[in-house]
């Protein structure tokens, strides 16, 4: 990398990481979402 | 009610309120007074390096103190139940805004402009460049008044309010301090602050004009 | 308004077209990103001036132009929420806000490391660097606004706000190296017509462009499809889509 491996490298590794994070962070948002949901649902069905 | 006669009781309202509690009044002024000491203390700097940061301390103080000043805003008024009152008077909510801004100002930001001086030779700013820092703390402080508006009417009822209220008008009032501090640092320079003051100038009239909308927009929005 | 417009609004119909589009925008955003890293890094020639330090861009540059681009959604669609009370507004700018956050963390900290071999300095307060890291407090602000308030909705509407006064910071960054001497560069894509990049270092660079915008749109609707959920918990259509 002529010389500027160690300004390259870690630049793509932190934004993969943060890439990697937006998919991990936004698939538990939406998986906790949709047990919240499912057990309204669960209550609601009970209450009738 | 016209308008103007709104402005005027409002404002002779909030004159009135505040000097009956003087110490509340002097709160923010005694703190920009002693946080512009505290940075000369705690640099242990010669007078004559200390005029190289003297606009920049001075500028960063009247910011910190101002926020001090604008948790009071809105505060006291909603939580007696005059803000609703006033919103339900019929009078436009602008309106209120507006005339509630200019006290505030009147109160807070005018009363760093007379205290500058004394601050300005504690820091070691030459006399010549008096004018340059008046007149970028005057235009500053109402653009800050008016930018602190919507922060204030934003937080306003909340629990912990004032810590994000600095969290929203902060990043706001950055470029106000880049410009005011480099307007006050030309002028002790020697050079002309001309430009840096003309942008001000258009800051404050652009955020004069369009900050009481979105102020009484926000309030409404925490009002109802 | 039109009826179409308010169908697009629709919670069911946002959260069903998210759930579908969203693979499409994960598959397009891998091969793109794959292609673009590949080429940029073991393909693009270096810089004559730079060396290879220059292939920082490959991730800067996207990561800066997604962090204007999502904030600026933020506001739009908190202005759509506010102006014409369509709930889904509020979900896009609620989805779309700490996407925008971690672009900003991305370019703020990619510019820093290319700016230390370049320029000599982990940082500068410089005109374009200075209004990035105000974006970061703006993003910030209207993620702990949002959150402050107890009633969701009057969060919502109240972020919002913050958000479009806050949209005045993104033509500043964006035209700050065409009004101010900044430290940093001006356009180098931008210039219709004649880029002066060569192709082989330019097309990655586009790839990593489009690749970043579909991951945006992958994450976007991911999220999206947690907050009409969140949102929209007791309405009847979530029975049917719970079960799917």
């Amino acid at each position: 990398m002529g010389g500027y491996a160690r300004f390259v490298w870690p630049c793509f590794a932190f934004v993969f990481g943060v890439l990697a994070w937006n998919l991990w962070a936004a698939g538990r948002y939406q998986a906790e979402a949709r047990k919240r949901a499912l057990r309204s649902l669960a209550m609601m069905g009970e209450g009738q | 009610m016209s308008a103007g006669a709104a402005i005027l009781l409002i404002v002779g309202r909030e004159l009135r309120l505040s000097f009956r509690r003087p110490d509340q009044l002097l709160q923010p002024l005694v703190f920009f007074l002693i946080v512009t000491t505290l940075f000369p203390l705690g640099l242990n700097l010669q007078l004559s390096l200390l005029k190289d940061m003297a606009p920049g301390v001075l500028w960063t103080a009247a910011l910190l103190s101002s926020l001090l000043s604008l948790e009071s805003l809105f505060k006291g008024d909603a939580d007696d139940g005059t803000l609703e009152q006033l919103a339900l008077s019929g009078q436009s909510l602008t309106v209120i805004v507006i005339a509630k801004t200019a006290a505030h100002w009147l109160l807070s930001g005018a009363a760093l402009v007379l205290a500058s001086p004394l601050v300005a030779i504690a820091l070691g700013i030459p006399s010549a460049a008096f004018g340059t820092m008046l007149a970028s703390l005057v235009l500053g402080t109402m653009t800050l008044s008016w930018l602190g508006s919507i922060g204030a009417a934003l937080t306003v009822g909340l629990k912990r309010g004032n810590v994000l209220l600095s969290l929203i008008v902060l990043p706001l009032a950055m470029p106000l301090l880049i410009f005011g501090a480099g307007a006050t640092d030309r002028a002790i320079s020697g050079t002309s602050p001309a430009g840096a003051l003309y942008f001000l100038g258009s800051l404050c009239i652009f955020t004069c004009t369009l900050a009481p909308f979105a102020a009484a927009a926000a309030l409404r929005i925490t009002l109802d | 308004m039109w009826t179409w417009f308010y169908r697009l609004a629709s919670p069911p119909f946002v959260y069903r077209t998210a759930g579908a589009l969203m693979p499409w925008f994960l598959a397009a955003a891998a091969a793109t990103i794959g292609y673009g890293t590949i080429a940029g890094l073991a393909f693009a020639p270096p810089d004559y001036q730079q060396g290879d330090a220059f292939r920082i861009i490959y991730v800067h540059a996207p990561s800066a132009w997604l962090s204007l681009f999502a904030y600026t959604t933020l506001a739009v669609a908190g202005a759509i929420g506010l102006i014409w009370r369509i709930k889904m507004g509020h979900a896009v700018a609620a989805a779309t806000a700490p996407i925008g956050a971690s672009f900003t963390l991305s370019a703020l900290v990619t510019g820093s490391l290319w700016g230390r071999p370049m320029w000599g300095t982990y940082w500068a307060w410089d005109p374009r660097l200075t209004s990035e890291l105000i974006l970061l407090f703006l993003y910030v602000g209207v993620m702990s606004l949002r959150s402050a308030f107890e009633d969701p909705g009057r969060g919502d509407r109240a972020a919002a706000l913050l958000a479009i006064v806050g949209v005045v910071n993104v033509p500043i960054i964006h035209y700050s190296v065409v009004w101010w001497n900044s430290l940093h560069q001006g356009a180098t894509v931008a210039k219709i017509g004649k880029p002066e990049m060569p192709g082989s270092m330019l097309w990655p660079l586009l790839a990593m462009f489009l690749g970043f915008m579909c991951f945006y749109g992958a994450v976007l609707c991911m999220r999206l499809r947690g907050e009409v959920l969140n949102r929209e918990r007791q309405a009847a259509w979530v029975r049917e889509a719970m079960r799917s």
